[in-house]
């Protein structure tokens, strides 16, 4: 217990945060800019991870599998959207519950009739595969750097196409004020397809990054959209800032959690959703 | 306003009677069954009594159900104690404190983030039982003593027979619908039913919007964790996806199948739910295949659930309709 090893731990955070900001600036997005609470989400994660699984063995390399598969899921979210969610735009929230519910259920055994209930693991690519030492005995992992500065850099691009371009500037308008976007005549059929396209890819993205890292198993999407839930809820619904933040705070606090309260850990990050929840119950960067 | 109409009653009473005798009749798998069926009814009339009533879409629901289970275990396994006495009061005492506090915290939000607080907290639950090794870990409990009630040493009723669970099972379930039907007619059940119509309206003649919604919480909470014992009681065995979100969800699918804001509805849906999946879930493996359609379906095609038919076939054939009442989305 000596400070590389809260260094390491640091680390770790990061990159488990940087990994649910990918999968919960989707979730915000969707819920923001469609007004669509989509508990399917985290099923794009999974989806991504057996997809990479399974593209990696048939392919015989990681980023090849990668850069086969997200196409692939775009397709499949493109999908959804058209014959799925665009039935739920003008529905209540419980009948969104209710479909997206459906959908995991669909989703969970569709992985289960393609690909089995194993658990999986992916192979880290040669390149990738060694560490670097810290100390004596302890050393870093090349591959979690990779999967931090590949997720940094999806993030950096996001902020970018968010803050700087034209599509940005309608999704930023969306998300405050959709009613208006659409009297502008922006064709927020295109934009809405494309958001959630979006979100599912950049989900599936993150499943795919982190397959190597953990294993490959069928209760993964549940798993994850509970976090990002609990990051959404922190960061403020509709906020790809509060997103990030949340997304921070939840990974340092998942971490370290587990690192002090070992007996605990599983509660840490709900505890710290609970006091956010007292402060702000908007969450941080939510509006009220 | 919630009210029957005459003839949907009628197939109410003729449905009680049905159950009553049942157990004449039923095969032992179909007593057990159909006494998780009624469990099952409890729990989804509760869930009812926020979505269909209060207006509050609570995706937590199965906490208060598998908090009062583990009470169940823990009173066996951990307490040695098999006296229903000490138990139900004790289950239902502790579902509606964790309903309290997390509907305190809960309620100061509203919409999207209710829905995913209270899954979220819910989830904290699940964590809890499923990470300490004191409460059974993943595995939970098996126990192989059932609960009973004896007043000293005289047993009156052995519920580990199933007959007697089934009965007991019923009479609850009749119970909690005439105390939830007596709660909506009563002054607070009107301002709760208020507060889901118009919740500014309610606030501004004076109603305290929040303390009605969380007592409306505490009580559905209260009212799982009847169904948690008795489904612990039925079945003894305890795990922590007891109180996974799926379940969860489940019961939320049986209320919308059975017709929310009906109170019979709920019942109707976990019948027809059970019952779908007790069928096909022998017939193939990935019968939840069919489960996520089927619930796609019913989203789709029958908002309103069987009630909402049944309602929609008597009152075509009523004398008057009742009057439409004005909702807001």
């Amino acid at each position: 217990m000596d400070t590389s090893y809260y260094f390491i731990q640091a680390l770790n955070g990061i990159q488990y945060g940087f990994l649910l900001f990918l999968v919960a600036s989707g979730l915000t997005l969707i819920f923001g800019i469609m007004g669509i609470i989509n508990l399917a989400h985290g099923s794009f994660y999974m989806i991504g991870a057996y997809l990479c699984w399974w593209l990696t063995q048939m392919i015989g390399n990681l980023f090849l599998g990668i850069v086969a598969g997200v196409p692939l899921v775009v397709l499949l979210g493109l999908f959804i959207e058209r014959f799925g969610i665009i039935h739920l735009y003008k529905r209540d929230h419980l009948y969104q519950v209710l479909f997206t519910f459906g959908l995991i259920l669909i989703f969970n055994e569709m992985r289960s009739v393609l690909w089995g209930n194993e658990v999986q693991s992916v192979q880290i690519p040669e390149i990738l595969s060694h560490g670097i030492p810290l100390t004596d005995v302890q050393s870093y992992p090349v591959y979690r750097l990779f999967i931090s500065l590949v997720c940094m850099a999806l993030a950096a691009m996001l902020y970018l196409v968010v803050q700087r371009t034209r599509l940005g500037m309608t999704i930023r308008a969306g998300a405050s004020n959709r009613e208006m976007v659409q009297a502008l005549g922006i064709d927020i059929v295109k934009l809405f397809a494309i958001v959630f396209a979006m979100g599912a890819a950049l989900a599936a993205f993150a499943g795919m990054v982190s397959a190597p890292v953990q294993s490959v198993f069928p209760g993964m999407g549940d798993e994850i959209l509970i976090v990002s839930l609990v990051v959404v809820v922190v960061g403020g619904v509709g906020s790809i800032k509060g997103a990030f933040l949340g997304a921070m705070l939840i990974g340092m606090a998942d971490t370290f959690g587990a690192v002090f309260l070992p007996h605990g850990a599983g509660i840490v990050i709900y505890a710290v959703m609970a006091i956010v929840l007292l402060w702000r119950p908007q969450g941080l960067f939510g509006r009220t | 306003m919630y009210r029957i109409s005459r003839p949907s009653l009628v197939i109410l009473l003729v449905m009680a009677i049905g159950l009553a005798l049942y157990p004449f009749v039923g095969e032992s798998y179909y007593i057990r069954l159909m006494t998780k069926i009624m469990a099952l009814g409890i729990f989804a009339m509760s869930l009812d009594l926020l979505i269909g009533f209060t207006g509050l879409i609570s995706l937590g629901h199965a906490a208060f159900f598998g908090v009062a289970s583990y009470v169940v275990a823990w009173y066996i396994v951990k307490a040695g104690v098999t006296n229903a006495l000490f138990m139900l009061p004790t289950a239902v005492a502790v579902s509606g404190l964790c309903a309290l506090v997390i509907g305190w915290l809960s309620i100061r939000t509203s919409g999207i983030y209710f829905i995913m607080i209270t899954l979220a907290f819910a989830q904290m639950l699940h964590a809890f039982f499923k990470d300490q090794s004191y409460w059974g870990g993943t595995d939970g409990f098996n126990f192989y003593t059932k609960p009973n009630l004896a007043i000293g040493d005289t047993v009156l009723l052995d519920l580990g027979n199933k007959v007697t669970l089934y009965y007991v099972t019923f009479a609850l379930m009749v119970a909690t619908f005439v105390f939830l039907a007596v709660l909506l007619h009563s002054p607070f059940g009107r301002a709760i039913q208020g507060v889901k119509v118009n919740e500014g309206r309610m606030r501004a003649m004076g109603y305290n919007v929040r303390n009605l919604k969380l007592m409306s919480f505490v009580i559905a909470g209260m009212l799982a964790g009847v169904a948690g014992f008795i489904e612990a009681t039925r079945t003894a065995y305890v795990n922590p996806e007891m109180m996974s979100w799926h379940a969860s969800g489940n019961v939320m699918v049986m209320v919308i199948l059975g017709g929310m804001g009906t109170l019979y509805g709920p019942i109707l849906g976990a019948l027809a739910l059970t019952l779908l999946g007790d069928n096909i879930s022998s017939l193939w493996d990935h019968w939840l295949l069919i489960m996520g359609a089927f619930v796609i379906a019913v989203v789709m095609f029958l908002p309103e659930g069987i009630a909402g038919l049944i309602e929609g076939v008597t009152q075509k054939f009523g004398k008057k309709p009742p009057p439409k009442e004005e909702t807001e989305p």
